[in-house]
């Protein structure tokens, strides 16, 4: 069964940003959707859609079956969202905002108390419940959010990029959580991010979203397997644009070569075998290497593939597209 | 039933929010005293100018002051614009919260402020010798129109808030409209001793038709069919601006 169905999602902010051209995907019952793309691809816009934020200029989504322009409150009562930013109300306690969380799902009296007091111990928030929540440490507020998202255990949930701004260890200990949620809770998971390897550990498949659309989409690893060799990065003394173009471009088993400054970019069937014919080709053209890696083919090359353009670049070049 | 529960949810929150801060709950309790007493020594001399009808200038000005204090409801929106720019306000949306308890929650909590300022400067002004004629009913029906009037403020405020999402057009909207309408009506000074273009202006204006009635409600001789009538009046900006306060969600919405 689809569990979240968008298709054709058309949306243009004021000022003509269009923030979603055409964007469609299907996400199964029970397993984890993963949206990658850099910020303002659309991905946040995406969600605001599906969770009932915001209205589509175009194009239908249905969520748990339900039309989300034309159901709104019911859709609302089936689905979880964490934001990308907080939801908490930080002038409140961890216990308060359960609490007010479960009252609006109209969770009141004895149900209501064991609700918020099960998920304060689940989040290891139980010490912590009777302090406010602007003292409590960003690890400590991202699950406060996950847990308020999760107050009326809906069958789905949306997550807007929910480890952003979290420390190494808080993130991994999210990711468990939220591969609990999907297996042993069955919950069908919509997750954005722009970290690679969050998506390539969560989702069982994901889709690659550049400008307003989806470019590519699979499970991580028939993405990944699409690539054929490895990937040659080699770092040059200088930078240069035209000189090293050039000099490659003639270069037999040499594709998808991308040139950034001083750091050069190319795909080979073999990386071993490949490096001191494309260095002594280099340098024969009077550029220097200072060093050569070959890697094995990561979403970021997916990425790069179809997006044209490599992830770190994409991430810094694009400026945010109303959040 | 579920939109009261939602909108004491969303009041509850506030009031919490704001008991714990210990300077605003200083200044909301000083604020009217200082009111009171600086209008009150400011324009003690106002009583003997001729024509002014009434006892003394402090029991002239209790209702005005009590009419200004509801005045500061307009702000009550700058809650919103947080809640809005930090996300909370987005996780309500996405829940199935009756959204109008999001703006009668708000105004739940500013009136219930209100009214605590506002026994406040009736008990002080009470305590300099000023008399209610109309006993606790007179007060009472004071309270209950700069009620109204504090919720129509508030409502917009709020309203104002989500369609304009930013702190600083909300501070211009509201220091820019307070003054004038203060002056525009009869919280200070007494209707007849109004210029006559301040005097038509000021028909138009609910600062005045709360100050009229509250003053009315706390003289000696209560018109009850001019308090009705200017409490029917705000009780219609109120539905009106309450309406407009929860529809700005939908435009919200439209560009979120």
């Amino acid at each position: 069964m689809k569990t979240i169905e968008a298709s054709n999602l058309r949306k243009t902010y004021g000022g003509g940003v269009r923030a979603l051209d055409g964007l469609s995907f299907t996400v199964e019952e029970g397993t984890i959707f993963g949206l990658l793309g850099p910020n303002g691809a659309g991905k946040s816009t995406t969600v605001k859609i599906l969770t009932t934020l915001s209205r589509p200029d175009g194009g239908e989504a249905r969520v748990a079956g339900l039309d989300v322009v034309r159901n709104p409150e019911r859709v609302r009562r089936s689905i979880g969202v964490v934001g990308q930013k907080h939801g908490l109300d930080p002038e409140a306690t961890g216990r308060e905002n359960l609490e007010m969380q479960a009252e609006i799902y109209g969770l009141v009296g004895s149900a209501r108390r064991e609700r918020v007091e099960q998920l304060l111990e689940r989040f290891g928030l139980a010490e912590a419940a009777g302090r406010i929540a602007k003292t409590y440490s960003g690890g400590m507020q991202r699950r406060l959010d996950v847990a308020l998202g999760l107050v009326h255990q809906p069958k789905v949930l949306f997550l807007d990029e929910p480890t952003t701004g979290l420390d190494p260890e808080a993130r991994v200990e999210l990711w468990r959580e939220i591969e609990r949620l999907a297996g042993e809770e069955e919950m069908t998971i919509l997750l954005t991010t722009h970290y690679l390897e969050e998506a390539d550990r969560l989702a069982s498949r994901l889709a690659i979203v550049d400008r307003g659309r989806i470019v590519a989409e699979g499970t991580p690893d028939e993405l990944k397997s699409e690539l054929r060799g490895d990937t040659v990065q080699v770092e040059l003394l200088e930078s240069t644009n035209g000189a090293a173009t050039a000099a490659l471009s003639h270069l037999a088993g040499v594709s998808e070569l991308a040139i950034d400054g001083r750091l050069l970019r190319a795909r080979v069937d073999n990386g071993a075998a490949a490096i001191p014919s494309l260095i002594t080709t280099l340098e024969r053209a009077g550029l220097r290497v200072a060093s050569a890696t070959i890697a094995r083919p990561s979403l970021d090359d997916v990425y790069l593939r179809h997006a044209g353009r490599s992830f770190q670049q994409a991430h810094t070049n694009t400026k945010e597209v109303a959040a | 039933m579920t939109a009261l529960r939602h909108t004491w949810q969303v009041a509850l929150r506030y009031i919490r929010a704001l008991l714990r801060q210990p300077a605003w709950v200083g200044i909301s309790l000083t604020q009217p005293v200082i009111w009171l007493l600086l209008f009150g020594a400011l324009f003690k001399r106002t009583a003997d100018i001729p024509g002014f009808s009434g006892g003394s200038y402090i029991e002239f000005l209790t209702p005005g002051v009590v009419v200004m204090l509801a005045m500061s409801s307009a702000w009550v929106g700058m809650g919103f614009i947080e809640d809005i720019n930090r996300g909370t306000m987005d996780r309500l949306l996405v829940s199935p919260i009756w959204r109008g308890a999001l703006n009668l929650g708000s105004v739940a909590q500013s009136v219930l402020s209100l009214v605590i300022q506002s026994l406040i400067v009736i008990g002080l002004s009470l305590a300099v010798g000023a008399h209610f004629h109309n006993g606790i009913a007179g007060v009472a029906v004071l309270i209950g129109v700069a009620g109204l009037l504090g919720a129509v403020f508030a409502s917009l405020s709020n309203g104002i808030a989500v369609l304009a999402r930013q702190r600083e057009t909300l501070i211009g909207i509201v220091t820019m409209a307070t003054l004038p309408l203060t002056f525009l009506s009869t919280a200070l000074m007494q209707q007849s001793l109004l210029p006559g273009w301040i005097r038509w202006a000021a028909r138009f204006n609910p600062v005045n038709w709360a100050a009229e009635a509250g003053r009315s409600a706390a003289g000696p001789d209560a018109d009850w069919g001019l308090i009705a009538t200017r409490a029917g009046f705000l009780a219609l900006l109120l539905l009106a601006s309450a309406a407009f306060a929860t529809r700005a969600f939908n435009a919200y919405q439209r560009s979120a």
